[in-house]
């Protein structure tokens, strides 16, 4: 898979409409955890839309995501920055093999670093 | 069937066009030397909303083989709501004349604006061929008129 | 019978090229009814028309088609010259064989053959004419104005100007609006009550204008030139015309609990009160929900110190009936509730505020006598946060999509103001985009940057929080920066969106004028026509059309009131002859067609109809042919076939649809 072949399986799985958004940075303003992350939530709708979502994935911003949804709930435009970093996550998960997990090997994987939305996000999408 | 000089089908088109966008429209297609099948004849009506079901049914009836209308876009019309019956009212009868036997790529509602002369041309050129495609259409044709 | 010339215009080669002209009017000559038909180079030309004037007398013509360019084009000269030589202008039809036919078909025979069936067409249409008068109707020459801020009072004087007389009708108890509350103007920075309180004495006193304050539009009835509308005078429980606007019962009265509307409850004021000293009429009224007399039955203490006896508790709202021949819409707009934008703590901190709020603040006849102080503990503040867009552009369903328009130069106005008066005082601005199109506009932003150093930062503000020691922490992104901030701040401004007055929709109802999906007034063409609504003799005028600033506002009231002047300076309307018309022998009083009819011109009746076995009462519709504007709506949704429309009968498109399809 090419890198624009990502972002747009990235915006198929968020269902995130990049270009409705107008850059005011309301999410990015609202996210708690902005400090942690080296990519911001309005930076994962700019880079995406860009075709650069390599640099996402590769970066642990993913997992300081709490997945409040704060930025989806403030954004003027309904843009879903949330959604999208989730799809990103799942798309790096998907790359490096942990696709498809049995919920039962879920928490074998579990360790103190496992962030907790990562397991949430991994109930959600591999319990089939 | 109606042929011309090369043995040529040639159908019989009616447009009813409204007078305030469409027919604008197509005067500009005309300003803009845009062609489009000299098949095509076109009516002029104060709103699309003025074309009665009727109308249609005469043009089939003496043997039109297509009948399009266009009218201002929704929420443009000059007369506020014109165009909004005329979306429901041909969607009743194109469905009846589906019914009938008149295929529905014969009969076409089309919002064309004032300005928008290319896609007058556009449309009747694409509406023209699909004509041409279907052939001649004699199922509500009365042989009396002949 | 009718005798129906032809007349083929070459319109130079435009036609001539394409089409043969002389075989068109050869072949058309042979068709039924036509006695004449002739060809020339120019038929719009003076010898052109000479040509048709002169046939028509010769021949006895009584209808006319010409075959030539666009109806759009030449409709109107071909009419007019049929009129000269004592036609009826409506027995003349046009073919359009240039537009759609001469200059689209390049091949000669196949244009010919085209030309020759739209010729056809037009000929069975005017087989069909009848001659048709334009009704004619009077026009009452009177305006009405509604709504009293500075795009109504503009609208009102320019008119009263002109010599007729205008009334205004404000809901609230003074005119003045929305401008009376702001402190100063941009981008002059010149104090708003200076520029408009002379303007509401100018309409108070004028000769031609009727001011009806806390007043509203009851009903309207009727058509351009003629509408018939119902005020009702809202009990004030104070006699105007006995007042003296001394003010001693505003002083006198023991309630105070009533938020001040004027200052958007930042203070109080008593139960019967003046909105505020400069109002217009200075009169006061009594707020029935809060007066003791009213709730307890005990007090009267303003009546008791009135000395002109003017207080009257048992007044009534009076119902004022008045005829008009144009009507301006000029009701203006609101900031939108914050109710759903949680985040800015708009509800839970007293020192966020509105930027409407703030404007009250720093107006020396505000809560604060004009000092900078906020409304929690009333010290100065020093850092001051302002808040661009909430709201505004907003597709959340919690704001508004469009711009507002204002915000982003009043911001600047108030970053520049405090900046002024208190240099120490931090400034800071969170903007999306920074929108300063106008005359001097953008200068005065980039002022507040370079002169004021107001700090302006291209981000958004995610939250406002209290830090627990009663400090409001403003948490935003900064994202030229790339980071997020967290300011400590003493104030907080939102520049709230805006949106039309609450009343504009009924009132829009009532009117029969069309809104958007906005609740906006809508115009009858954006470009063309912009103070005008398509519903006729209806105007806008200022913000109920869309957001506008002070300026704008003004050209458009004066726009609106020259196209008022224009009408009533007419003592008669022509109206469009080509109306519908309905049949009384035919019409079985369903009342399909009246409730198809955008422009309420169909109305019912009971009516003595003789259908040849005798008469007999009916109710039948009736076509008011001042209002019909002729689109034919209602001939379709007729079942029983009573409704036709003149100039484009059933009969005629008919006629037309046989030509086409021989």
């Amino acid at each position: 898979m090419t890198e624009r072949d990502y972002c747009e399986e990235a915006l198929l799985l968020s269902g995130v409409h990049p270009e409705k958004c107008m850059k005011c940075g309301k999410c990015s303003g609202a996210c708690p955890s902005y400090d942690e992350m080296e990519y911001h939530p309005h930076q994962f709708v700019d880079m995406i839309a860009k075709g650069q979502i390599k640099k996402l994935m590769e970066s642990e911003s993913l997992y300081h995501c709490l997945s409040c949804f704060v930025c989806v709930e403030r954004c003027p435009r309904n843009v879903m920055p949330a959604n999208l970093v989730e799809a990103v996550r799942t798309l790096r998960e998907r790359s490096i093999g942990n696709d498809r997990l049995k919920p039962d090997d879920v928490a074998a994987l579990l360790d103190e670093e496992t962030p907790g939305q990562l397991l949430m996000a991994a109930f959600r999408k591999y319990s089939k | 069937m109606p042929m011309n000089e090369n043995g040529e089908f040639t159908p019989l088109i009616v447009a009813f066009c409204c007078n305030w966008c469409s027919y604008a429209g197509a005067d500009l297609a005309g300003s803009g030397r845009l062609a489009y099948p000299a098949e095509v004849k076109i009516i002029r009506v104060p709103c699309s909303c003025r074309v009665n079901p009727t109308f249609i049914l005469r043009a089939f009836q003496k043997g039109a083989d297509g009948v399009i209308l266009a009218g201002c876009h929704p929420g443009d019309c000059h007369y506020s709501t014109g165009n909004y019956y005329t979306r429901r009212r041909m969607t009743l009868l194109f469905s009846m004349l589906e019914y009938l036997g008149i295929e529905k790529e014969r009969t076409r509602v089309e919002w064309i604006s004032a300005a928008e002369g290319a896609k007058f041309a556009a449309t009747m050129n694409d509406f023209a061929a699909k004509i041409h495609e279907l052939g001649e259409c004699k199922r509500l044709e009365d042989l009396r008129c002949k | 019978m009718q005798r129906i010339g032809v007349f083929v215009c070459h319109c130079g080669s435009n036609i001539a090229a394409a089409v043969d002209v002389k075989q068109v009017a050869e072949t058309l000559k042979n068709e039924p009814n036509v006695v004449f038909a002739a060809d020339y180079p120019y038929m719009c030309s003076e010898n052109g028309q000479q040509l048709i004037r002169n046939a028509i007398k010769e021949n006895q013509l009584t209808g006319v088609v010409v075959c030539s360019c666009s109806p759009r084009m030449h409709e109107a000269t071909f009419r007019k010259t049929a009129e000269e030589s004592g036609l009826n202008p409506y027995m003349v039809e046009i073919a359009n064989i240039r537009e759609q036919c001469s200059w689209i078909h390049k091949d000669r025979m196949t244009a010919t053959a085209k030309a020759v069936v739209l010729g056809r067409a037009a000929i069975a249409k005017v087989r069909l004419n009848a001659p048709l008068t334009a009704g004619e109707s009077p026009v009452v020459k009177r305006a009405l104005v509604i709504g009293g801020g500075i795009a109504g009072i503009q609208t009102a004087l320019d008119i009263a100007e002109a010599g007729y007389p205008v009334d205004i009708v404000e809901k609230k108890p003074t005119i003045g609006g929305k401008m009376a509350q702001l402190d100063k103007t941009f981008p002059t920075l010149d104090c708003a009550a200076c520029i408009l309180t002379p303007k509401m004495v100018e309409a108070a006193q004028h000769e031609n204008i009727t001011l009806y304050t806390y007043s509203e539009i009851e009903e309207v009835k009727g058509y351009v030139g003629n509408f018939r509308v119902k005020i009702r005078k809202k009990a004030r429980y104070v006699h105007e015309d006995l007042c003296s606007g001394c003010g001693v019962c505003t002083q006198k009265c023991p309630s105070r609990k009533g938020g001040n509307e004027f200052n958007l409850s930042l203070d109080k004021r008593g139960a019967i009160y003046i909105p505020f000293a400069q109002a217009i009429p200075n009169v006061p009224v009594i707020d029935t929900e809060q007066c003791l007399k009213f709730k307890t039955g005990k007090c009267g203490l303003c009546q008791m110190n009135c000395a002109a006896k003017a207080i009257d508790f048992s007044q009534q709202d009076e119902i004022v009936e008045q005829e008009y021949g144009a009507i301006v819409a000029a009701t203006g707009f609101n900031p939108i509730s914050l109710d759903k934008f949680g985040e800015f703590g708009y509800q839970t901190y007293p020192d966020v505020v509105t930027s409407l709020e703030f404007e009250r603040i720093l107006n020396a006849a505000g809560p604060t006598k004009g000092h900078l102080e906020r409304p929690s503990d009333g010290k100065p503040p020093k850092t001051l946060v302002f808040v661009q867009c909430v709201g505004s552009r907003d597709t959340s369903g919690r704001g508004k999509e469009y711009c507002s328009k204002i915000c982003c130069m009043y911001t600047a106005k108030h970053a520049m103001l405090v900046r002024e008066k208190y240099p120490d005082t931090e400034v800071y601005v969170f903007y999306i985009d920074v929108r300063t199109p106008g005359k001097n506009f953008d200068e005065f932003y980039r002022r507040a940057v370079e002169q004021y150093g107001v700090h302006y930062i291209k981000g958004m503000v995610g939250k406002v929080y209290d830090d627990g020691a009663g400090h409001l922490m403003v948490r935003a992104s900064d994202l030229l920066a790339n980071e997020q901030l967290t300011i400590s701040a003493d104030m907080v401004i939102l520049a709230a969106a805006t949106e039309p007055d609450k009343t504009a929709r009924s009132l829009a109802t009532m009117l029969t004028a069309s809104m958007d999906t906005n609740d906006f007034f809508t115009e009858a063409h954006p470009k063309l026509r912009p103070v005008e609504s398509p519903t006729a003799g209806v105007f806008l005028s200022g913000f109920c059309q869309g957001p506008k600033d002070i300026p704008e506002t003004v050209s458009q009231a004066g726009a609106a009131a020259v196209k008022v002047i224009g009408l009533l300076s007419k003592n008669k309307l022509k109206s469009n002859p080509c109306v519908a018309r309905s049949d009384s022998l035919v019409c079985s009083g369903c009342s399909n067609c009246e409730k198809v009819c955008p422009f309420g011109a169909i109305t019912y009746t009971e009516a003595e109809v003789n259908d040849g076995t005798g008469k007999e009462i009916r109710r039948i519709a009736v076509v008011n042919e001042a209002v019909c504007h002729g689109c034919g709506a209602c001939t379709v949704a007729c079942p029983s076939g009573a409704m036709d429309l003149k100039g484009f009968s059933s009969n005629q498109i008919f006629a037309e649809v046989d030509a086409i399809c021989r």
